[in-house]
């Protein structure tokens, strides 16, 4: 009886211990020095951008792979956690929602719309997640929807606009329509075009704005027609563009005007075929036939053509890739996952991954990078992917950008 | 097993309420479930007119939208707190409910139909283009609520569990109102109109006003889940407004049971939830929901939960 | 505004009435539907869409044509049959709701359905070597494909007259908008009416899409907004209607265009605000008769 109380007290030392060592505690600890690094990914899968989304998903795929072949990040594996936002905002909410509280995602990476990418940038600001946009908008740069934890890899409308326009007015002629889809990205590519325009003497005949996604524009082209500009700038994206195109050719327009679009898709040409764009200039962020040029295009478009079958990337495509590939560059450089941290290596990251040197402006969180100015072509296609010209090249100047102040950030 | 089914039925709100309550444990993720308590709320609202009185409104996305909106507005340009935001959301899409109906009403059948959805696209229209005040096509951003405070305490509205029971709260409010208005003398007005109308007005009921009644009371229900749903996705888009978010309601109310309390909170959950599971495995899912839906158009035409009642009753019998 | 001419003004409501001419197939094939069987039917925008890619099939397949403007209204026509023997007839009888709904959730399908074969970038379609190109009209420079398809609709439309005001067919149809019980006393087979006419309003919007396909793009959400549109119409017109279907087509068509030259942002909602007028001061639309499936 006497010897029970120490007997007692020994066992539960032992078996307290034991407990202590095989607890939760000790597995949660392990388990992070190991847990994958994730990355959301929401983009319109189901739509009629899909096949530029998964082209994005693609080349991230790539980022990730040539990450986690590198060693990942002390033993931690980056891994791609991709959703369906159905190119609509309120479903990119929820999913951005879902990758965050159940997912548990370090990091988002997304989106192909404007309204798509502010809806998910709204979640993870609140949160604190760092989300890399990778596509189009003014606005995610402004102070209103902009927050530490916001980047944009993609050009903006401002820069796009703009650097086609310095292309076009000096070459083409200074009368000009503007044809406009009526939603926030049109307008931020009539200012963009009519900021740069000022410098030429530009004269804004017409501004003639058409309903986002009309399928007919027989009723805005026989103005158009009327006014005989020397450029028709076509202020719309993707199928409208195509659209628009098209039934302006019909009309007879392209023999007075030179057509000229801010931003030329690459699928939309690859869908619309060489007759309906001929001769039609626009701008891009990236193009394949860029690796005749620079070297870390040659690289990607590389790793993606083993990767992928043989295939080259889109120009959203390699977004998808710049998109990942800084957030876990930065991850590197910071040291940890934690999201300040990353945030601020991010913004002393001066890159090339593919397609020449970047940076992100401070008060922004804009890439600074260069517009490259295409032009469609008919003949000399090398294969069926060869559908543009390279014509110009303007190379990165955060003077084409608008000013921090402007957008409303303290110097 | 009557006894226990009568005790259900006429204790209906709080059956609902706990089964809410236990809810979000059995959901992958909560704002799943919050998205199931904001549309299972909207359907109810719409099953009010479409299912209790017999009118087939394809406009409802107008009130669900404009709830959202003038309760994003509210906080965004206005600053207002947040309960004073869901009561102007609320009586805002009341408004414009009245508006509406006293123009419907006076048209029938597939015409009362077609007005409303006529008007609630001018109503997308007019949001779209004030697009100072709600961003266009971008959408409203910016309804950031992070604190609640209620009764001295604060609550973490980011947190999602927190967010979900706050929800929940209004919701189970709106369900009691709904709830007892059915169970009036008016809620027998309303479904006698639906039956006969005519007899409705031989007998001395004023029919129109019943159903602009109902029209409003409807409005005001959507209006409220469109503020909820303002609050949680911290985002209001344009899509709210359009005409596929009606039949996004329709479908729900078909698929869960029209005239029936619970149904259309069966349908709103059954919808989204496989919306949200067939998604991860096949980007076919639009094929899903057509032919699951043409399949409950012809085989089960009560719906989810209708067919259940159906059969319960059955059983009784 | 100051280069407003009267030559553009007329060019402008050409543009109106070649838009008007597709609102006007598509009118005609939902009032007939609806006013004959009083199916409201939202599957009709996806039926157009179908028929847009059933053209591109075939005209890549042979290369004429012609010969799709044929065989489109015929393969759809046959789908049409096939739907309304299988999933439309059993719902008859059981209130206006039910067929909608029905076509609510097949218009999920077929566009479902053309994504998996077809794909998701859309196929392009350009008009025959015929009528390629701009002519000029007087007035100015006008596509020659669009002055066909005014042609082509005008002929369609007289056609359709024809059948219905003198041949014995179109007498069994009149008689049986106006009472279908006394037709089938007469020993006439209602339904098989009744399935003949729905395949037929079915084709109509097939051949819609084939003639509007080189006019834009053929992709798989084509159809959405073309349902509410032809709903205007069919609704302005007086659904039931086929003077009216015409007269409405025209009129939308018209104002879409004439809007878009004055206030081009305010295009889309003055269609629907031409509606909501018309809804409250003469709620049967234009044409329409009063008490008809009210």
């Amino acid at each position: 009886m006497s010897t029970t109380p120490v007997r007692l007290s020994r066992r539960k030392l032992l078996l307290g211990t034991a407990a202590a060592a095989t607890s939760p505690f000790w597995f949660n600890i392990a388990r992070a020095q190991t847990a994958p690094i994730r990355i959301g990914f929401p983009v319109p899968l189901t739509g009629p951008f899909s096949s530029d989304a998964q082209d994005q998903v693609r080349a991230a795929e790539v980022a990730v792979k040539e990450f986690n072949d590198g060693g990942g990040f002390r033993g931690r594996m980056a891994e791609l956690l991709v959703r369906d936002d159905k190119l609509n905002a309120g479903e990119a909410a929820t999913r951005t929602l879902e990758l965050i509280e159940k997912d548990k995602v370090n990091f988002v990476v997304g989106s192909l719309s404007a309204a798509v990418q502010l809806s998910v940038n709204g979640v993870t600001k609140e949160r604190k997640i760092i989300y890399n946009s990778i596509s189009q908008s003014d606005a995610i740069n402004e102070v209103k929807d902009w927050s530490p934890y916001t980047f944009h890899e993609a050009l903006n409308p401002h820069l796009t606009g703009g650097a086609v326009g310095r292309y076009a007015f000096k070459r083409f002629g200074k009368r000009v329509v503007f044809l406009t889809a009526d939603y926030a990205y049109g307008h931020e590519m009539v200012r963009g075009f009519q900021r740069a325009g000022k410098e030429f003497g530009v004269e804004t005949l017409a501004d003639i704005r058409h309903p986002l996604g009309a399928a007919d524009y027989s009723a805005f082209l026989p103005r158009i027609q009327a006014l005989k500009p020397d450029v028709l700038l076509f202020c719309n994206f993707g199928r409208d563009l195509l659209n628009s195109v098209k039934q302006a050719t019909e009309f007879g327009l392209k023999s007075t005007t030179k057509f000229v679009a801010p931003v030329l898709l690459y699928s939309a040409r690859s869908a619309g075929g060489p007759e309906a764009f001929e001769g039609v200039v626009g701008g891009t962020s990236y193009y394949w036939r860029l690796e005749d040029t620079v070297p870390s295009a040659k690289a990607f478009n590389d790793k993606f053509r083993k990767a992928h079958g043989g295939a080259v990337p889109s120009d959203y495509g390699a977004l998808g890739y710049g998109g990942v590939r800084t957030v876990l560059e930065a991850v590197r450089n910071a040291g940890t996952t934690d999201s300040d941290k990353v945030s601020a290596a991010m913004r002393q990251l001066k890159y090339d991954f593919y397609k020449g040197p970047q940076y992100y402006r401070a008060c922004d969180h804009q890439s600074v990078q260069s517009v490259l100015i295409i032009e469609s072509k008919s003949k000399n296609m090398k294969d069926k992917n060869d559908v543009f010209d390279i014509v110009s090249t303007e190379p990165p100047d955060e003077k084409n950008l608008r000013s921090c102040a402007e957008l409303g950030h303290k110097a | 097993m009557r006894d226990a089914f009568d005790l259900v039925s006429r204790h209906r709100v709080a059956a609902v309420v706990l089964v809410l309550i236990a809810f979000p444990w059995v959901m992958p993720y909560e704002a799943l479930a919050i998205n199931i308590l904001i549309f299972g709320l909207f359907a109810v609202g719409f099953n009010l007119l479409f299912g209790y009185t017999g009118m087939l409104s394809f406009g409802h996305a107008a009130f669900l939208g404009s709830g959202s909106y003038l309760a994003g507005i509210a906080i965004v340009h206005g600053g207002w707190p947040w309960y004073a935001a869901i009561a102007a959301g609320t009586l805002g899409a009341a408004v414009i409910g009245l508006l509406m109906g006293a123009l419907a009403i006076r048209a029938r059948g597939i015409y009362f139909s077609m007005v409303t959805l006529a008007l609630a696209q001018c109503v997308y229209y007019l949001f779209y283009q004030a697009d100072s005040w709600t961003g266009g096509e971008n959408g409203l951003r910016g309804v950031r609520v992070n604190a609640i405070k209620v009764f001295g305490v604060e609550l973490d509205f980011v947190h999602p569990m927190t967010k979900y029971y706050i929800v929940l709260a209004f919701v189970a409010l709106a369900l009691w109102f709904v709830s007892r208005v059915l169970a009036s003398p008016f809620g027998a007005v309303i479904e006698t109109v639906r039956e006969n109308d005519r007899r409705a007005a031989a007998c001395g009921y004023d029919v129109a006003r019943t159903r602009l009644v109902v029209f409003v009371l409807s409005a005001a229900i959507c209006g409220l889940a469109g503020t909820l749903r303002a609050l949680h996705l911290s985002v209001v888009p344009i899509e709210s407004l359009h005409y596929l978010t009606s039949g996004h309601a329709v479908m729900m109310c078909l698929l869960g049971g029209m005239g029936t309390f619970f149904g259309p909170f069966v349908g709103a959950a059954v919808f989204l939830y496989l919306e949200d599971v067939v998604t991860t495995w096949t980007k076919h899912w639009m094929l899903v929901v057509g032919v699951v839906f043409i399949v409950f158009v012809l085989f089960f035409p009560r719906g989810i939960w209708g067919s259940i009642l159906h059969w319960a009753r059955r059983r009784e019998a | 505004m100051g280069e407003i001419t009267l030559n553009l003004l007329l060019l402008q409501a050409i543009a109106g009435v070649a838009l008007g001419a597709i609102f006007v197939l598509l009118a005609i094939g939902l009032s007939l539907i609806f006013g004959m069987l009083g199916v409201v039917n939202f599957a009709h925008g996806a039926f157009f869409m179908v028929g847009a890619y059933a053209g591109v099939y075939f005209y890549g397949l042979s290369g004429n044509f012609w010969f799709s403007l044929v065989l489109v209204p015929l393969t759809v026509g046959v789908v049409g049959l096939a739907v309304e023997r299988v999933l439309v007839r059993p719902l008859y009888g059981r209130g206006i709701d039910y067929p909608l709904l029905l076509t609510f959730g097949l218009s999920y399908v077929l566009v479902e359905a053309i994504r998996i074969l077809f794909g998701v970038e859309g196929n392009p379609m350009g008009p025959p070597a015929l009528l390629r190109g701009a002519v000029d009209i007087g007035v100015g420079h006008f596509p020659t494909y669009r002055l066909f398809l005014i042609g082509a609709t005008a002929v369609i439309v007289a056609a359709l007259w024809l059948f219905i005001e003198k041949t014995r067919f179109g007498l069994i149809i009149r008689a049986g908008a106006q009472d279908p019980e006394i037709v089938r006393i007469l020993g006439i087979d209602i339904s098989r009416v009744w399935l003949l006419i729905f395949a037929l309003g079915i084709a109509i919007a097939g051949l819609s899409g084939i003639l509007a396909a080189p006019t834009r793009a053929v992709t798989p959400e084509m159809g959405i907004p073309v349902l509410v549109e032809s709903f205007v119409v069919t609704v302005v017109g007086g659904m039931g209607s086929l003077a009216g279907a015409v007269v409405a087509g025209l009129l939308v068509g018209i104002v879409y265009s004439m809007t878009s030259l004055f206030a081009p942002e305010f295009a889309e909602m003055s269609i629907f605000a031409l509606m909501a007028l018309v809804l409250l001061l003469r709620p049967q639309g234009l044409f329409g008769r009063t008490g008809l499936f009210g």
